[in-house]
């Protein structure tokens, strides 16, 4: 068995090399002689030459910044976002700053230096900034004091400008290459405060993402894009029905087709070891197999009735203020609507993969993670090798949204590897990737309230029937009979309304289910803001002017509105056929509104025209990426409203390629437009999810605005528009 | 043997005639900017260039490539230009599209295609060109750069 003693990225360089490739720049930090390679290729942690000032920043001789990332990057621009914060405080050129991966394994050597380095709740941010503050902050004061060592001035006499560090009463400068050594021996004696947001000069600028060359080259490394010497690769049989086993297989009916090397069973399934993942994944397709029954009753079809008999019966409280049962039955109005969603695939653009070597005294993994020092962990119990054996090298994630949370394809990389006593990729087909998911849970949420005279509600009592995550991911059964990921978006609700009751019914099914982008909120905002409109409509009123009435104690939300109103042209007249809708969701310490437009033809096609967004997340780091996360998630919650939804029948999942769970594409994708209205203070809210809930509820009461049909169940792909006068 | 020539450079590889481009690419050759998203000609993550009109590589076997040049997104620079100078790849980055970045290749490949037969493309042509899927939505910005780039290919 090989060792790798080589550095990694010359190490893969070599491998591309010996296998014939163009190895132009790949695998290796390929610095260009003229512009610094500001994300590398290979964005996993190395040893880097320049001088450490702590474990996040590295300086060069050559004046360069090296700032590492505990979060993974997924497309949500944290390779850019959290490198801003520390470069705000350290006063280097922005453009001296590249950035890599943190490592799980130095995190886990060195008691948490990075601290929790999951990627998920749209938290980085959120949980990141000070400490990130911090960091730039404490290394701009040791260059400074080091400065002022050397020239013996007061360190309170020098500045810091462009990566320099000044004496303005001599015209004195020093550069922080030639300075970093000095300064990573320096302890102050207390560490510097941190700027307030009055006095940011990069953060809240909007500059591009560091990772955008190497994304545009082909040059970016993916998990599934790792290359080792010897490499064999693994394609997976999975049971066909949810639940099942492998009781029998014949290797041998497949061994003789060309480059096959081994049948494996890995957990959840078989993997087929070959010399190239065509042939094991042909050969995995053709590989007899006997399955245990596995889940073979089970039907999505039954359980819309199952969820609504669930709702009839008792549910547990998870929050109760006033007396909402006697409000209700003594109120001059009431209402009450159900609404319905179903499974949804994350179906991340990258399937899953894993590449593993398990040697006798360590073992290498490289993987697309959201949970980097998880994974390391994982891959201990899978290898059987003490976790300080383990090396993780994180990759750029093709998509996250969830499901790269919890990596199944890990330990069955591990498996394999294991099994041939060679480094093993381990890639998901697409088919593998919807059918194996961990759904997003399936829910009916019923709606009832007491209306006042004006419409306004007095009493409301939310119920949800929904799977539990808790359940089903981690074993856990809620003593208190919910979850906080089965009613967020309900318990917190914004809207004033003096007595209100949450229940909940936790649902179990065959059905994994787990985390998808913005959680319970996906499914409950779209029943609090499709009810919303509805009780805005029985009491004939502005669907806005509504809102406001509920939301006159949130002067955030009325300056939101505000903002939203104006420019997504609420109240402004629209031809027959077309609509506009409005909803708003908080949910990750971040404030959404969204105004869909759309026009529906008489025959019953859904256009949606344009979708405005108004975001107070208090501060944002960086307004581009900001505006292109709310893109990214108004187009993922739209595809899941239009056409996702994931039926299982006797067991089997139906769905498999996005021939038959389609995605929203170029020609249905709205404009989209993000207008700010932060509030400051002390938040710093979330980007990446928050959008996605009010995608579904906005599109839906256009829909209503435009048809006067009420959508209560998703997708609308199953919903018939057509045939109106 | 199958003899392949991609960005320029032939190549005699001991393959199955009937292996898709795409493994033969990434696997065999190591060009893994063409990359896999599902395997049945949907997504168009896995778009080259052959003779200039872009291709899904997880449905063409090579014996139907044969002697078709390839361009793959590592190939598209212009001969002695670096990496990301090809006017497509210039404007992506001015509009900062990628986010994953994992569906990029295609989309930037797909985009060289259209630009080659409609150098000045309406929206409803780049509508009927740009079939591939971005789970991050990065279509917005797409459309922006292929308009961007239309400019710079004018110059
Ligand atoms: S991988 Fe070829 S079209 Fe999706
Ligand atoms: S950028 Fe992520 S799939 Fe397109």
């Amino acid at each position: 068995m090989t060792t790798i003693a080589l550095p990694r990225r010359r190490f893969l360089a070599v491998a591309l090399t010996a296998s014939g490739g163009l190895a132009v720049g790949f695998g290796r930090r390929a610095r260009a002689a003229r512009t610094l390679r500001r994300a590398s290729p290979s964005p996993w942690s190395e040893p880097a030459p320049g001088v450490e000032l702590g474990a996040w920043l590295v300086i060069d001789a050559d004046d360069s910044v090296l700032i590492r990332v505990s979060k993974s990057e997924m497309g949500q621009g944290i390779f850019t976002a959290l490198p801003m914060i520390v470069a705000e405080e350290l006063g280097c050129a922005w453009s001296a700053v590249r950035a890599e991966y943190a490592s799980a394994n130095r995190n886990r050597r060195e008691r948490d230096v990075y601290g929790r380095m999951g990627t998920g709740g749209s938290t980085s941010v959120r949980t990141l900034h000070f400490a990130l503050q911090r960091v730039g902050a404490s290394a701009r004061a040791r260059l400074v004091a080091a400065a002022a060592e050397i020239w013996g001035v007061p360190a309170s006499t020098l500045k810091v400008e462009n990566g320099a560090v000044f004496h303005p009463p001599t015209g004195r400068s020093i550069r922080f290459g030639p300075l970093a050594a000095s300064a990573a021996a320096i302890t102050l004696p207390r560490e510097p405060r941190i700027k307030t947001p009055a006095e940011y000069t990069l953060i809240g600028k909007p500059l591009p993402r560091l990772d955008a060359p190497v994304k545009v080259t082909g040059a970016a490394r993916f998990g599934i894009d790792a290359r080792l010497p010897g490499m064999l690769y693994a394609a997976l049989a999975l049971p066909p029905v949810l639940g099942a086993r492998a009781l029998h297989f014949d290797a041998a009916a497949i061994l003789s087709r060309r480059g096959i090397k081994a049948v494996v069973p890995v957990p959840g399934g078989l993997a087929v070891i070959a010399d190239s993942f065509w042939r094991a994944k042909e050969a995995a397709v053709v590989l007899p197999v006997t399955w245990s029954e596995g889940a073979a009753g089970f039907n999505t079809a039954a359980l819309r009735a199952r969820y609504r008999a669930a709702l009839d019966g008792h549910t547990a409280t998870a929050l109760s203020r006033g007396d909402p049962a006697s409000a209700i039955a003594s109120a001059p109005a009431k209402l009450e609507a159900l609404y319905e969603v179903p499974y949804l695939a994350h179906a991340p653009m990258e399937p899953l993969n894993c590449t593993a070597h398990v040697q006798a005294d360590r073992a290498d993994v490289w993987i697309g993670t959201q949970n980097p020092d998880l994974a390391l962990l994982w891959a201990a119990r899978a290898s059987g090798l003490p976790p300080a054996k383990i090396h993780i090298h994180n990759a750029y994630l093709g998509g996250g949204f969830g499901r790269r949370g919890t990596n199944d394809e890990l330990p069955q990389a591990i498996a394999a590897s294991k099994a041939v006593g060679a480094p093993v990729k381990l890639v998901w087909t697409r088919e593998n990737d919807i059918r194996a998911d961990r759904f997003r849970p399936q829910a009916a949420i019923r709606m009832h309230a007491g209306l006042d005279h004006s419409g306004l509600p007095l009493a409301w009592e939310m119920l949800a029937a929904v799977d539990s995550i808790d359940a089903s991911l981690f074993g856990y059964h809620p003593t208190a009979g919910y979850e906080q990921q089965a009613v967020e978006g309900l318990t917190d609700t914004a809207y004033a309304v003096p007595h209100l009751r949450v229940g909940c019914a936790l649902q179990q099914t065959p059905a994994p289910v787990m985390f998808w982008r913005s959680v319970g909120y996906s499914q409950n905002a779209f029943a609090v803001e499709s009810f919303i409109d509805e009780m805005a409509h029985a009491a004939a009123a502005d669907a806005l002017a509504f809102r406001r009435r509920l939301l006159a104690h949130r002067p955030d939300y009325l300056h939101l509105l505000d903002v939203l109103a104006r420019a997504g042209d609420w109240g402004k007249p629209l031809p027959p056929g077309r609509g506009r809708g409005l909803a708003l969701s908080e949910s990750h310490d971040t404030i959404v509104g969204e105004i869909a437009e759309v026009a529906v033809s008489p025959a019953g096609t859904i256009r949606v025209e344009r979708v405005i967004v108004a975001v107070d997340c208090g501060h944002t780091v960086n307004p581009h990426i900001l505006a292109t996360q709310m893109e990214s998630a108004v187009v993922y919650g739209l595809t899941a409203a239009l056409y996702g939804e994931i039926t299982i029948e006797k067991g089997r999942v139906a769905q498999g390629n996005f021939d038959t769970y389609p995605m929203l594409r170029m020609a249905d994708c709205p404009r989209i437009e993000t207008h700010l209205a932060l509030s400051g203070g002390s938040k710093w809210g979330g980007i990446g999810e928050p959008a996605v809930p009010p995608a579904a509820p906005a599109l839906c009461n256009a829909i209503f605005a435009a048809t006067g049909r009420r959508i209560r169940a998703l997708p609308l792909s199953k919903a018939s528009l057509g045939g109106r006068a | 043997m199958i003899t392949l020539t991609v960005n320029g450079q032939t190549h005699s590889l001991d393959l199955e005639p009937e292996m898709p481009l795409l493994w033969a690419l990434r696997d065999e050759l190591g060009l893994t900017g063409t990359k896999f998203g599902c395997g049945i000609g949907q997504c168009g993550a896995c778009m080259v260039l052959m003779n200039g009109a872009a291709l899904r590589s997880c449905l063409i076997s090579l014996a139907d490539v044969g002697n078709s040049p390839i361009t793959t997104i590592e190939g598209l620079a212009p001969p002695g230009g670096e990496p990301g100078s090809h006017p497509v790849q210039r404007a992506w980055i001015e509009h900062d599209v990628p986010q994953c970045g994992y569906c990029q290749s295609g989309q930037i490949l797909a985009a060289v295609s259209l630009l080659n037969w409609a150098p000045d493309p309406s929206d409803q042509q780049i509508d009927a060109a740009m079939g591939n899927i971005c789970r991050c939505g990065t279509y917005p910005r797409i459309r922006a750069a292929i308009q961007r780039a239309a400019a710079l290919a004018r110059g």
